[in-house]
């Protein structure tokens, strides 16, 4: 982002006394963006998630307000916040006042660090994905102070179990991050995105099986860190009537549920920037000195003319795969939701802390072992060298992603199998 | 280079003004008609019986204590993995030592039972 005021700077002789104005404005629009963009997805998201759910139940879903219901969830919000706001009498005022803001403002920071393709992200840190960790962390301080201030019984148990599953799964959430961070050497999410190529066998959930391994449990803890199907504990309604936030209403209410969609937004997009390649797409041969098929990864963007067609064609490609790989890991996350039963609270502990843990720790140790001996996440190396280890490397990416295409063809199939054998009167057309 | 810190401070303030802005529009939206019935915390349609200030399981406490252990050595964890190459077998060795010395705290905590949850 500040390369890019750079250039407007440069271009249009603005003086110094006004530069560090400008990085502040760049800085600012690089984060309303984003955040706007979140509420919106989070009422997209929830009204697909709500169409989807109808049509894995055979039953028809929102469809009235507006053409098929796009806008139900405008609708939603205004009525959520037509609704009275009630503070119990001998609830812990201030601390059930702020617990829904701490829980939304968490969520949010965790936001800024998301990219959106090209050299686009709200904040660039190079601490990227530690702060990530770290800021997603006062959203249980929110769910926990919620559920203590409201001084009701169910409130004070879904609070306790909530924080107790997310704190528990944040160690394998950040053991397998640390995959990440361990293969690409860096902790900064562009690198990160840059250190990967466009191809498939070229993502990092691709580098060997245990980095898959590594992607899996990250994905399944993430789930449990938002509180997602089928780790929904805290929200279990036939045992906890509706866990910490039962005795929230109208806006407030609103900030929790705001919290658990933007949360989908960042694990999907994590998701995408650690393990699936984030928004590289090839240069097309729009970059000087670049075959086409080379990668354009953010700082090959970045480093283009603010005024050439090349950048602005590949931020729109880079942000355009971005968004696809993102809506299609919270598609399979929101069917996840409409297919799994609930775990039992043992069950959920023990995988995490018998399974996922340990599994974590093997597969950094072993990520460790193969990162000496082999060329891992080193395309550079492997291109430059081309030796015995580097055909070995490759050959390890290919078998990795061959893998990876059967478990997904096999998903679609699946899902193509139950779209075909649906009720016909239940589809609709132009499904969302 | 505090210019991106400068955009995580304007996240936060974003997210608050967020916040009044739902505040503003349940104020000037929503009722206000409080009644003592209202205010009593929800007890599945009881009066509720009892204080909610009371003991819980012990085992949200080993939970919470095994998340520290766990999360420090994480932390600690990120800044070498950042430099793993360059580090080599040293940092590898290093690193290995400290892993094993938490995998044998892990199997230790796991051996007395501290990880069920009946």
């Amino acid at each position: 982002m500040q390369g890019i005021v750079d250039q407007v700077i440069d271009r249009f002789g603005i003086p110094v006394a006004w530069s560090q104005l400008l990085y502040f404005v760049g800085a600012g629009l690089a984060i309303i963006l984003p955040f706007i963009y979140v509420l919106v997805f989070a009422g997209v998201y929830i009204l697909l998630e709500r169409r989807i759910g109808g049509r894995m139940q055979s039953r028809i879903g929102p469809n009235r307000v507006g053409p098929q219901g796009v806008i139900q969830w405008v609708a939603d919000a205004l009525k959520v916040l037509t609704k009275e706001d009630l503070v119990p009498r001998s609830a812990d005022g201030p601390l059930f006042r702020i617990g829904p803001l701490l829980a939304v403002v968490g969520v949010m920071l965790g936001v800024a660090v998301v990219p959106f393709g090209g050299p686009w992200i709200g904040a660039d840190l190079d601490v990227g994905l530690l702060y990530l960790l770290s800021v997603t962390s006062l959203v249980v301080c929110g769910i926990l102070m919620s559920g203590w201030a409201s001084n009701s019984k169910w409130a004070l148990f879904g609070g306790l179990r909530s924080t107790a599953q997310i704190v528990s799964y944040e160690i394998p959430h950040a053991t397998s991050l640390l995959a990440v961070v361990l293969l690409t050497g860096t902790m900064s999410v562009q690198g990160i995105i840059g250190s990967q190529g466009w191809l498939p066998w070229d993502w990092l959930a691709m580098h060997s099986p245990f980095a898959l391994a590594a992607f899996v449990i990250y994905f399944i803890s993430s789930l449990a860190e938002g509180s997602r199907v089928p780790f929904d504990l805290p929200e279990a309604e036939s045992e906890l009537v509706a866990g910490y936030n039962t005795e929230y209403s109208g806006w407030r209410f609103l900030l929790f549920f705001l919290t658990e969609l933007a949360n989908v937004w960042v694990m999907s997009a994590i998701a995408v920037v650690g393990f699936l390649g984030g928004g590289n797409v090839p240069t097309l041969g729009l970059v000087d000195g670049m075959p086409w098929y080379a990668t354009a990864t953010p700082a090959v963007i970045a480093s283009l003319p603010l005024a050439s067609v090349g950048f602005w064609v590949l931020v729109v490609f880079s942000f355009a795969s971005i968004m696809f790989k993102c809506w299609v890991v919270a598609v399979v996350i929101s069917q996840v939701r409409w297919t799994m039963p609930r775990f039992r609270v043992d069950q959920m502990m023990l995988l995490c802390w018998k399974y996922l843990v340990p599994l974590s720790f093997a597969a950094i140790l072993v990520l460790m072992v193969l990162m000496r001996f082999l060329p891992l996440a080193d395309s550079a190396r492997l291109a430059a060298s081309f030796d015995g280890r580097g055909l070995v490397a490759l050959l390890v990416r290919l078998a990795t992603t061959a893998l990876c295409a059967l478990a997904v063809a096999w998903y679609v199939g699946r899902v193509a199998f139950t779209i075909r054998n649906a009720r016909d009167e239940l589809f609709v057309k132009f499904a969302l | 280079m505090l210019v991106p810190y400068a955009g995580v401070a304007l996240m936060i303030a974003v997210a608050i003004a967020l916040a009044a802005v739902f505040l503003l529009g349940s104020i000037y939206l929503g009722p206000r008609a409080p009644n003592p019935v209202k205010s009593e915390p929800w007890e599945c349609g009881t009066v509720s019986v009892g204080s909610v200030r009371r003991r819980f399981s012990v085992r949200f406490y080993l939970i919470a204590l095994l998340f520290v252990v766990f999360d420090v050595e994480i932390v600690f964890l990120f800044p070498w993995a950042v430099l793993a190459r360059e580090l080599g077998w040293a940092g590898f060795s290093a690193m290995a030592v400290f892993v094993a010395v938490l995998g044998l705290g892990l199997a230790y905590v796991w051996k007395r039972g501290a990880l069920e949850w009946e």
